[in-house]
Protein backbone atom coordinates (compact mmCIF):
# COMPACT_ATOMS: atom_id res chain seq x y z
CA UNK A 1 0.00 0.00 0.00
CA UNK A 2 2.94 2.38 -0.35
CA UNK A 3 1.63 4.56 -2.88
CA UNK A 4 3.79 5.71 -5.18
CA UNK A 5 2.57 9.15 -4.98
CA UNK A 6 4.02 9.25 -1.07
CA UNK A 7 7.78 9.22 -2.57
CA UNK A 8 6.88 13.10 -3.18
CA UNK A 9 5.80 13.29 0.10
CA UNK A 10 7.84 11.59 1.90
CA UNK A 11 10.54 13.39 3.95
CA UNK A 12 11.86 16.20 3.34
CA UNK A 13 11.97 14.99 -0.98
CA UNK A 14 9.75 17.60 -2.21
CA UNK A 15 11.61 20.24 -0.57
CA UNK A 16 15.31 18.88 -1.82
CA UNK A 17 13.66 19.09 -4.92
CA UNK A 18 13.21 22.57 -4.65
CA UNK A 19 16.19 23.08 -3.48
CA UNK A 20 17.90 21.44 -6.70
CA UNK A 21 15.49 23.74 -8.61
CA UNK A 22 16.85 26.63 -6.98
CA UNK A 23 20.39 25.68 -7.69
CA UNK A 24 19.32 25.43 -11.18
CA UNK A 25 17.34 28.71 -11.31
CA UNK A 26 20.62 30.27 -9.61
CA UNK A 27 23.02 29.38 -12.31
CA UNK A 28 20.61 30.00 -15.14
CA UNK A 29 20.01 33.57 -13.29
CA UNK A 30 23.64 34.04 -12.17
CA UNK A 31 24.96 33.55 -15.74
CA UNK A 32 21.99 35.20 -17.50
CA UNK A 33 22.92 38.40 -15.29
CA UNK A 34 26.65 38.44 -16.49
CA UNK A 35 25.18 37.69 -20.00
CA UNK A 36 23.47 40.32 -20.87
CA UNK A 37 25.82 43.22 -20.16
CA UNK A 38 28.84 41.09 -21.65
CA UNK A 39 26.24 39.97 -24.67
CA UNK A 40 26.00 43.52 -25.74
CA UNK A 41 29.59 44.73 -25.28
CA UNK A 42 30.29 41.24 -27.73
CA UNK A 43 27.48 42.08 -29.81
CA UNK A 44 28.39 46.29 -30.47
CA UNK A 45 32.15 45.05 -30.53
CA UNK A 46 30.62 42.52 -33.25
CA UNK A 47 29.34 45.46 -35.65
CA UNK A 48 32.67 47.08 -35.29
CA UNK A 49 34.55 48.16 -38.49
CA UNK A 50 37.62 46.34 -37.30
CA UNK A 51 37.90 42.82 -39.15
CA UNK A 52 40.64 41.55 -36.23
CA UNK A 53 37.78 42.04 -33.88
CA UNK A 54 35.13 41.01 -35.91
CA UNK A 55 37.05 37.51 -36.72
CA UNK A 56 38.21 37.34 -33.22
CA UNK A 57 34.39 37.49 -31.90
CA UNK A 58 33.46 35.73 -35.09
CA UNK A 59 36.07 32.80 -33.86
CA UNK A 60 34.60 33.42 -30.22
CA UNK A 61 31.06 32.46 -31.29
CA UNK A 62 31.96 30.14 -33.76
CA UNK A 63 33.77 28.01 -30.82
CA UNK A 64 30.92 28.33 -27.96
CA UNK A 65 28.65 27.19 -30.63
CA UNK A 66 30.36 24.09 -32.31
CA UNK A 67 31.51 22.79 -28.77
CA UNK A 68 28.66 21.01 -27.01
CA UNK A 69 28.05 22.56 -23.55
CA UNK A 70 28.86 19.51 -21.80
CA UNK A 71 32.42 19.45 -23.55
CA UNK A 72 33.40 22.75 -22.68
CA UNK A 73 31.80 22.28 -18.56
CA UNK A 74 34.36 19.35 -18.50
CA UNK A 75 36.99 21.70 -20.21
CA UNK A 76 36.33 24.62 -17.60
CA UNK A 77 36.01 21.81 -14.76
CA UNK A 78 38.81 19.44 -15.71
CA UNK A 79 41.00 21.09 -17.63
CA UNK A 80 41.54 24.15 -15.98
CA UNK A 81 42.41 22.11 -12.81
CA UNK A 82 44.94 19.99 -15.30
CA UNK A 83 46.31 22.88 -17.48
CA UNK A 84 46.71 26.11 -15.02
CA UNK A 85 46.10 24.28 -11.50
CA UNK A 86 43.36 26.28 -11.11
CA UNK A 87 40.56 24.63 -9.36
CA UNK A 88 36.93 25.57 -10.46
CA UNK A 89 34.10 23.65 -7.94
CA UNK A 90 31.30 22.94 -9.93
CA UNK A 91 29.03 25.60 -9.35
CA UNK A 92 31.55 27.98 -10.47
CA UNK A 93 32.35 26.02 -13.62
CA UNK A 94 29.05 25.86 -14.59
CA UNK A 95 28.89 29.52 -14.31
CA UNK A 96 31.89 30.01 -16.13
CA UNK A 97 30.27 28.00 -19.10
CA UNK A 98 27.07 29.33 -19.13
CA UNK A 99 27.99 32.78 -18.96
CA UNK A 100 30.59 32.40 -21.80
CA UNK A 101 28.15 30.79 -23.62
CA UNK A 102 25.48 33.08 -22.93
CA UNK A 103 27.30 36.26 -23.60
CA UNK A 104 27.86 35.06 -26.89
CA UNK A 105 25.28 34.06 -27.87
CA UNK A 106 23.45 36.80 -26.46
CA UNK A 107 26.13 39.11 -28.49
CA UNK A 108 25.43 37.28 -31.52
CA UNK A 109 21.77 38.23 -30.66
CA UNK A 110 22.46 41.69 -30.35
CA UNK A 111 24.88 42.04 -33.45
CA UNK A 112 21.65 40.56 -35.29
CA UNK A 113 18.96 43.66 -33.35
CA UNK A 114 21.34 46.33 -34.44
CA UNK A 115 22.01 45.24 -38.02
CA UNK A 116 18.26 45.21 -39.28
CA UNK A 117 17.96 48.68 -37.66
CA UNK A 118 18.03 50.44 -41.12
CA UNK A 119 20.80 52.67 -42.49
CA UNK A 120 18.13 55.41 -43.10
CA UNK A 121 17.39 55.37 -39.27
CA UNK A 122 21.12 56.36 -38.59
CA UNK A 123 20.82 58.96 -41.59
CA UNK A 124 17.46 60.60 -40.25
CA UNK A 125 19.61 60.90 -36.74
CA UNK A 126 22.72 62.61 -38.52
CA UNK A 127 20.74 65.08 -40.34
CA UNK A 128 19.13 66.08 -37.03
CA UNK A 129 22.66 66.43 -35.44
CA UNK A 130 22.91 63.38 -33.59
CA UNK A 131 26.43 62.88 -32.72
CA UNK A 132 27.48 58.97 -33.31
CA UNK A 133 27.00 58.43 -29.54
CA UNK A 134 23.41 59.78 -29.12
CA UNK A 135 22.69 58.26 -32.19
CA UNK A 136 23.52 54.84 -30.73
CA UNK A 137 22.41 55.29 -26.79
CA UNK A 138 19.26 56.99 -28.61
CA UNK A 139 17.81 56.05 -31.39
CA UNK A 140 19.28 52.40 -32.27
CA UNK A 141 19.83 50.93 -28.73
CA UNK A 142 15.88 51.48 -27.96
CA UNK A 143 15.45 49.69 -30.94
CA UNK A 144 17.41 47.09 -31.26
CA UNK A 145 16.65 45.95 -27.77
CA UNK A 146 13.23 45.50 -28.68
CA UNK A 147 13.72 43.57 -31.24
CA UNK A 148 16.70 41.53 -28.98
CA UNK A 149 14.06 40.99 -26.64
CA UNK A 150 11.56 37.90 -27.79
CA UNK A 151 15.10 35.99 -28.51
CA UNK A 152 16.84 36.35 -25.63
CA UNK A 153 13.95 35.43 -23.38
CA UNK A 154 14.09 32.76 -25.77
CA UNK A 155 17.67 32.00 -25.05
CA UNK A 156 17.08 32.43 -21.32
CA UNK A 157 15.02 29.30 -21.23
CA UNK A 158 17.40 27.71 -23.20
CA UNK A 159 20.27 28.56 -20.29
CA UNK A 160 17.81 27.59 -17.73
CA UNK A 161 17.28 24.26 -19.06
CA UNK A 162 20.57 23.29 -20.33
CA UNK A 163 21.74 23.58 -16.60
CA UNK A 164 20.79 20.13 -16.36
CA UNK A 165 24.08 19.26 -17.59
CA UNK A 166 25.84 20.86 -14.70
CA UNK A 167 24.91 17.36 -12.54
CA UNK A 168 27.63 15.82 -14.87
CA UNK A 169 30.30 17.88 -12.99
CA UNK A 170 28.82 17.14 -9.73
CA UNK A 171 26.87 20.32 -9.55
CA UNK A 172 23.92 19.13 -7.16
CA UNK A 173 21.17 20.61 -8.97
CA UNK A 174 17.55 19.67 -10.07
CA UNK A 175 18.23 16.30 -12.11
CA UNK A 176 20.98 15.20 -9.38
CA UNK A 177 18.66 15.19 -6.42
CA UNK A 178 15.70 13.56 -8.36
CA UNK A 179 18.45 10.73 -9.40
CA UNK A 180 20.06 10.53 -5.50
CA UNK A 181 16.07 10.33 -4.36
CA UNK A 182 14.99 7.47 -6.63
CA UNK A 183 18.24 5.95 -6.10
CA UNK A 184 17.70 6.21 -2.23
CA UNK A 185 14.15 4.75 -2.69
CA UNK A 186 14.49 1.89 -5.46
CA UNK A 187 13.06 -0.93 -3.15
CA UNK A 188 10.41 1.17 -1.20
CA UNK A 189 8.93 2.83 -4.66
CA UNK A 190 10.23 0.90 -7.55
CA UNK A 191 8.45 3.19 -9.92
CA UNK A 192 9.76 6.12 -7.89
CA UNK A 193 11.19 7.75 -11.19
CA UNK A 194 7.74 7.93 -13.16
CA UNK A 195 7.06 10.59 -9.99
CA UNK A 196 10.04 12.07 -9.80
CA UNK A 197 10.49 13.08 -13.29
CA UNK A 198 7.21 13.95 -13.43
CA UNK A 199 7.43 16.75 -10.23
CA UNK A 200 10.20 17.95 -12.36
CA UNK A 201 8.59 18.32 -15.51
CA UNK A 202 6.03 20.32 -13.88
CA UNK A 203 9.28 22.27 -12.21
CA UNK A 204 11.18 23.10 -15.70
CA UNK A 205 7.24 23.86 -16.85
CA UNK A 206 6.26 26.27 -14.16
CA UNK A 207 10.14 28.63 -14.85
CA UNK A 208 9.92 27.79 -18.36
CA UNK A 209 6.43 28.35 -19.88
CA UNK A 210 5.89 32.07 -18.31
CA UNK A 211 9.16 32.62 -19.84
CA UNK A 212 7.58 31.42 -23.07
CA UNK A 213 4.82 33.58 -22.59
CA UNK A 214 7.07 36.40 -22.12
CA UNK A 215 8.90 36.08 -25.38
CA UNK A 216 5.66 35.43 -27.08
CA UNK A 217 3.73 38.36 -25.73
CA UNK A 218 7.36 40.84 -26.43
CA UNK A 219 7.27 39.36 -29.81
CA UNK A 220 3.51 40.60 -30.52
CA UNK A 221 4.69 44.21 -29.28
CA UNK A 222 7.56 44.25 -31.06
CA UNK A 223 5.84 43.94 -34.07
CA UNK A 224 3.61 46.76 -33.38
CA UNK B 1 31.52 86.40 -44.95
CA UNK B 2 33.92 88.01 -47.00
CA UNK B 3 34.62 85.21 -49.42
CA UNK B 4 31.33 85.22 -51.00
CA UNK B 5 30.86 88.00 -53.44
CA UNK B 6 26.90 87.97 -52.83
CA UNK B 7 25.97 87.78 -49.35
CA UNK B 8 22.15 86.74 -50.31
CA UNK B 9 23.30 83.58 -51.10
CA UNK B 10 23.02 81.39 -48.16
CA UNK B 11 24.42 78.13 -49.74
CA UNK B 12 26.41 77.11 -52.67
CA UNK B 13 27.55 74.54 -54.47
CA UNK B 14 30.88 74.88 -55.77
CA UNK B 15 32.00 72.26 -58.40
CA UNK B 16 30.97 68.93 -56.50
CA UNK B 17 32.49 65.84 -57.71
CA UNK B 18 31.00 62.76 -55.93
CA UNK B 19 32.17 59.10 -57.08
CA UNK B 20 31.15 55.80 -55.08
CA UNK B 21 33.76 53.52 -54.01
CA UNK B 22 34.64 51.31 -57.03
CA UNK B 23 32.89 52.73 -59.47
CA UNK B 24 35.00 55.07 -62.14
CA UNK B 25 32.23 57.29 -63.60
CA UNK B 26 31.40 60.10 -61.01
CA UNK B 27 27.74 60.53 -60.18
CA UNK B 28 28.49 64.42 -59.89
CA UNK B 29 31.35 65.72 -61.83
CA UNK B 30 31.58 69.71 -61.29
CA UNK B 31 28.19 70.68 -59.56
CA UNK B 32 27.21 74.08 -58.95
CA UNK B 33 24.14 75.74 -57.36
CA UNK B 34 23.59 79.11 -55.73
CA UNK B 35 20.93 79.06 -53.13
CA UNK B 36 19.41 82.61 -52.74
CA UNK B 37 18.32 83.19 -48.66
CA UNK B 38 14.29 82.69 -48.89
CA UNK B 39 15.08 81.00 -52.89
CA UNK B 40 13.48 77.33 -53.62
CA UNK B 41 15.22 75.85 -55.92
CA UNK B 42 14.11 72.62 -57.81
CA UNK B 43 16.62 70.07 -59.09
CA UNK B 44 14.85 67.97 -61.68
CA UNK B 45 16.44 65.12 -63.48
CA UNK B 46 16.06 61.77 -65.03
CA UNK B 47 16.20 58.92 -62.58
CA UNK B 48 19.93 58.06 -61.40
CA UNK B 49 21.40 61.40 -62.90
CA UNK B 50 22.68 62.39 -58.94
CA UNK B 51 20.05 64.55 -58.08
CA UNK B 52 19.03 62.71 -54.21
CA UNK B 53 23.24 61.94 -54.05
CA UNK B 54 23.61 66.38 -54.26
CA UNK B 55 21.19 66.56 -51.44
CA UNK B 56 22.95 63.59 -49.12
CA UNK B 57 26.66 65.31 -50.46
CA UNK B 58 24.99 68.98 -49.05
CA UNK B 59 24.17 67.74 -45.93
CA UNK B 60 27.30 65.49 -45.52
CA UNK B 61 25.64 62.05 -45.54
CA UNK B 62 27.96 61.47 -48.23
CA UNK B 63 31.99 62.24 -48.37
CA UNK B 64 32.89 64.18 -51.38
CA UNK B 65 35.83 63.74 -53.78
CA UNK B 66 36.33 67.39 -55.08
CA UNK B 67 34.66 70.59 -54.96
CA UNK B 68 33.37 72.77 -51.93
CA UNK B 69 29.80 73.03 -50.10
CA UNK B 70 29.29 76.33 -48.11
CA UNK B 71 26.91 77.54 -45.80
CA UNK B 72 27.08 81.62 -45.14
CA UNK B 73 30.67 81.59 -46.18
CA UNK B 74 31.72 78.91 -44.72
CA UNK B 75 33.16 75.46 -46.48
CA UNK B 76 30.85 72.59 -44.70
CA UNK B 77 32.42 69.85 -46.30
CA UNK B 78 34.76 67.53 -45.61
CA UNK B 79 35.85 66.85 -41.56
CA UNK B 80 34.34 70.39 -40.78
CA UNK B 81 30.77 68.80 -40.41
CA UNK B 82 30.03 69.23 -37.12
CA UNK B 83 26.84 68.13 -35.52
CA UNK B 84 26.16 72.24 -35.12
CA UNK B 85 26.43 72.79 -38.36
CA UNK B 86 24.42 69.55 -39.32
CA UNK B 87 21.01 71.35 -36.93
CA UNK B 88 21.60 74.13 -39.49
CA UNK B 89 20.03 71.88 -42.46
CA UNK B 90 17.31 70.41 -41.93
CA UNK B 91 16.94 67.41 -44.55
CA UNK B 92 13.90 65.19 -45.38
CA UNK B 93 13.75 61.66 -46.87
CA UNK B 94 11.54 59.89 -49.73
CA UNK B 95 10.74 57.32 -46.40
CA UNK B 96 10.44 59.13 -43.66
CA UNK B 97 12.21 57.42 -41.32
CA UNK B 98 10.53 58.14 -38.19
CA UNK B 99 11.70 56.98 -35.08
CA UNK B 100 9.05 54.29 -34.92
CA UNK B 101 9.67 53.49 -30.78
CA UNK B 102 8.26 56.93 -30.08
CA UNK B 103 5.52 58.74 -30.55
CA UNK B 104 4.69 61.62 -33.04
CA UNK B 105 5.77 64.09 -30.02
CA UNK B 106 9.00 62.42 -28.99
CA UNK B 107 9.65 61.92 -32.63
CA UNK B 108 9.65 65.92 -33.25
CA UNK B 109 10.90 66.63 -29.69
CA UNK B 110 13.85 64.27 -29.60
CA UNK B 111 16.37 66.03 -31.25
CA UNK B 112 15.60 69.65 -29.88
CA UNK B 113 15.86 68.11 -26.57
CA UNK B 114 18.61 65.81 -26.81
CA UNK B 115 21.35 67.21 -29.67
CA UNK B 116 20.33 71.00 -28.48
CA UNK B 117 19.62 70.93 -24.92
CA UNK B 118 16.89 72.71 -25.18
CA UNK B 119 13.85 73.30 -22.44
CA UNK B 120 10.86 71.07 -22.67
CA UNK B 121 8.59 73.42 -22.19
CA UNK B 122 9.55 75.94 -24.94
CA UNK B 123 10.59 72.57 -27.51
CA UNK B 124 7.06 71.13 -26.53
CA UNK B 125 5.41 74.63 -27.21
CA UNK B 126 7.10 74.55 -30.83
CA UNK B 127 6.30 71.47 -31.28
CA UNK B 128 2.86 72.35 -30.82
CA UNK B 129 2.79 75.46 -32.96
CA UNK B 130 4.48 72.88 -35.92
CA UNK B 131 2.23 70.23 -35.31
CA UNK B 132 -0.63 72.21 -35.83
CA UNK B 133 0.43 74.02 -38.85
CA UNK B 134 0.52 70.94 -40.32
CA UNK B 135 -3.01 69.21 -38.69
CA UNK B 136 -1.50 66.77 -36.60
CA UNK B 137 -1.40 68.22 -33.39
CA UNK B 138 -3.96 65.48 -32.06
CA UNK B 139 -1.76 62.58 -33.18
CA UNK B 140 0.96 64.15 -30.53
CA UNK B 141 0.60 60.62 -28.84
CA UNK B 142 0.78 58.17 -31.25
CA UNK B 143 2.90 56.23 -32.72
CA UNK B 144 4.40 56.61 -36.50
CA UNK B 145 3.12 52.91 -37.31
CA UNK B 146 -0.69 53.52 -37.12
CA UNK B 147 -0.20 56.83 -39.13
CA UNK B 148 -0.71 57.47 -43.12
CA UNK B 149 2.18 58.02 -45.89
CA UNK B 150 1.30 61.14 -45.58
CA UNK B 151 0.75 62.00 -42.06
CA UNK B 152 4.06 60.43 -41.35
CA UNK B 153 6.06 62.80 -44.24
CA UNK B 154 4.36 65.63 -42.50
CA UNK B 155 5.49 64.36 -39.30
CA UNK B 156 9.06 64.21 -41.03
CA UNK B 157 9.26 67.68 -42.09
CA UNK B 158 7.99 69.31 -38.39
CA UNK B 159 10.67 66.89 -37.08
CA UNK B 160 12.90 68.67 -39.54
CA UNK B 161 12.36 71.89 -38.56
CA UNK B 162 11.84 72.16 -34.49
CA UNK B 163 16.19 72.27 -34.83
CA UNK B 164 15.64 75.66 -36.55
CA UNK B 165 17.40 74.75 -39.93
CA UNK B 166 18.50 77.35 -42.13
CA UNK B 167 18.61 75.94 -44.84
CA UNK B 168 15.47 72.65 -45.67
CA UNK B 169 16.38 69.86 -47.87
CA UNK B 170 13.90 67.79 -49.53
CA UNK B 171 14.40 64.32 -51.23
CA UNK B 172 11.22 63.40 -53.26
CA UNK B 173 9.50 63.26 -50.49
CA UNK B 174 6.30 62.74 -52.49
CA UNK B 175 7.67 59.72 -54.29
CA UNK B 176 6.45 56.97 -51.68
CA UNK B 177 2.86 58.42 -51.41
CA UNK B 178 -0.23 57.16 -52.52
CA UNK B 179 -1.47 59.84 -54.91
CA UNK B 180 -4.54 61.62 -52.94
CA UNK B 181 -1.34 62.04 -49.91
CA UNK B 182 0.79 64.08 -52.15
CA UNK B 183 -0.67 67.25 -52.17
CA UNK B 184 -1.23 67.33 -48.02
CA UNK B 185 2.38 67.38 -48.30
CA UNK B 186 3.35 69.95 -50.99
CA UNK B 187 1.04 71.74 -49.54
CA UNK B 188 3.19 72.36 -46.55
CA UNK B 189 6.30 72.76 -48.53
CA UNK B 190 4.53 75.47 -50.02
CA UNK B 191 3.78 76.98 -46.99
CA UNK B 192 6.97 76.73 -45.81
CA UNK B 193 7.95 78.89 -48.85
CA UNK B 194 6.09 81.23 -48.73
CA UNK B 195 7.05 82.06 -45.52
CA UNK B 196 10.45 82.36 -46.66
CA UNK B 197 11.91 79.17 -46.31
CA UNK B 198 15.17 78.70 -47.81
CA UNK B 199 14.54 75.04 -49.79
CA UNK B 200 15.89 72.85 -52.14
CA UNK B 201 13.72 70.47 -53.88
CA UNK B 202 14.38 66.97 -55.97
CA UNK B 203 10.98 66.09 -56.90
CA UNK B 204 9.17 64.22 -59.99
CA UNK B 205 6.02 65.81 -59.41
CA UNK B 206 6.42 68.66 -62.61
CA UNK B 207 3.35 71.08 -61.68
CA UNK B 208 4.39 71.33 -57.96
CA UNK B 209 7.77 71.76 -59.29
CA UNK B 210 6.34 74.52 -61.65
CA UNK B 211 4.40 75.98 -58.96
CA UNK B 212 6.79 76.54 -56.49
CA UNK B 213 10.55 77.10 -57.83
CA UNK B 214 12.26 80.06 -57.93
CA UNK B 215 15.55 79.03 -59.55
CA UNK B 216 15.03 75.12 -61.26
CA UNK B 217 18.17 72.67 -61.81
CA UNK B 218 18.41 70.29 -64.88
CA UNK B 219 20.72 67.48 -63.77
CA UNK B 220 21.84 65.20 -66.24
CA UNK B 221 25.11 63.08 -66.75
CA UNK B 222 26.52 64.47 -64.09
CA UNK B 223 26.24 67.67 -64.32
CA UNK B 224 23.75 71.10 -64.61
CA UNK B 225 22.55 70.64 -68.08
CA UNK B 226 20.11 74.01 -67.59
CA UNK B 227 19.84 76.30 -64.39
CA UNK B 228 17.08 79.10 -64.70
CA UNK B 229 15.90 81.30 -62.36
CA UNK B 230 13.03 81.83 -64.61
CA UNK B 231 11.24 78.66 -64.18
CA UNK B 232 8.43 79.97 -66.58
CA UNK B 233 10.23 80.01 -69.54
CA UNK B 234 12.08 76.96 -68.60
CA UNK B 235 8.96 74.69 -68.90
CA UNK B 236 7.62 76.50 -71.52
CA UNK B 237 10.73 76.62 -73.93
CA UNK B 238 13.93 75.40 -72.38
CA UNK B 239 17.02 76.49 -73.72
CA UNK B 240 18.80 73.01 -74.39
CA UNK B 241 17.56 69.96 -76.13
CA UNK B 242 18.44 68.08 -73.19
CA UNK B 243 15.86 69.85 -71.20
CA UNK B 244 13.40 70.05 -73.80
CA UNK B 245 13.50 66.00 -73.90
CA UNK B 246 13.63 65.70 -70.73
CA UNK B 247 10.30 67.73 -70.03
CA UNK B 248 9.32 65.82 -73.24
CA UNK B 249 8.92 62.64 -71.51
CA UNK B 250 6.33 64.16 -69.26
CA UNK B 251 4.75 65.26 -71.98
CA UNK B 252 4.43 62.32 -74.17
CA UNK B 253 2.71 60.09 -71.18
CA UNK B 254 -0.20 62.67 -71.56
CA UNK B 255 -0.32 62.53 -75.07
CA UNK B 256 -0.68 58.70 -74.70
CA UNK B 257 -3.07 58.91 -72.13
CA UNK B 258 -5.11 60.87 -74.76
CA UNK B 259 -5.02 58.65 -77.20
CA UNK B 260 -5.77 55.48 -74.90
CA UNK B 261 -9.30 57.14 -73.95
Amino acid sequence: MQGASNILLEGNNLSRLFAGLGVSIQIALVSVLLSIPLGILVGVFMTSRSRVVRFILRFYLDFIRIMPQLVLLYIVFFGTAAWFGVSFDGYTSSIVVFTLWGAAEMGDLVRGALESIPRMQYDSAYVLGFDRRQTFTCIILPQAVRRLLPPAVNLITRMVKTTSLCMLIGVVELIRVGAQIIDLNRFAHPDGALWIYGAIFFMYFFVCFPLSLLSRYLEKRASK
Amino acid sequence: MSETPDNDIILSVKDLVKRYKGSEQPVLNGVSVDVRRGETVVVLGPSGCGKSTLLRCIVGLEDIQGGEVVLNGKVISGSARTSALRQRIGMVFQSYDLFPNKTVLGNVTLAPLVVQGREKEEVNAQAEQLLQRVGLWDKRDVYPSTLSGGQKQRIAIVRALMTNPEVMLFDEVTAALDPEMVHEVLQVILELSDQGMTMVIVTHEMGFARAIADQVVLLDGGGVVECSHDPESFFEMPSTQRAKDFLGTFEFRREKRAECT
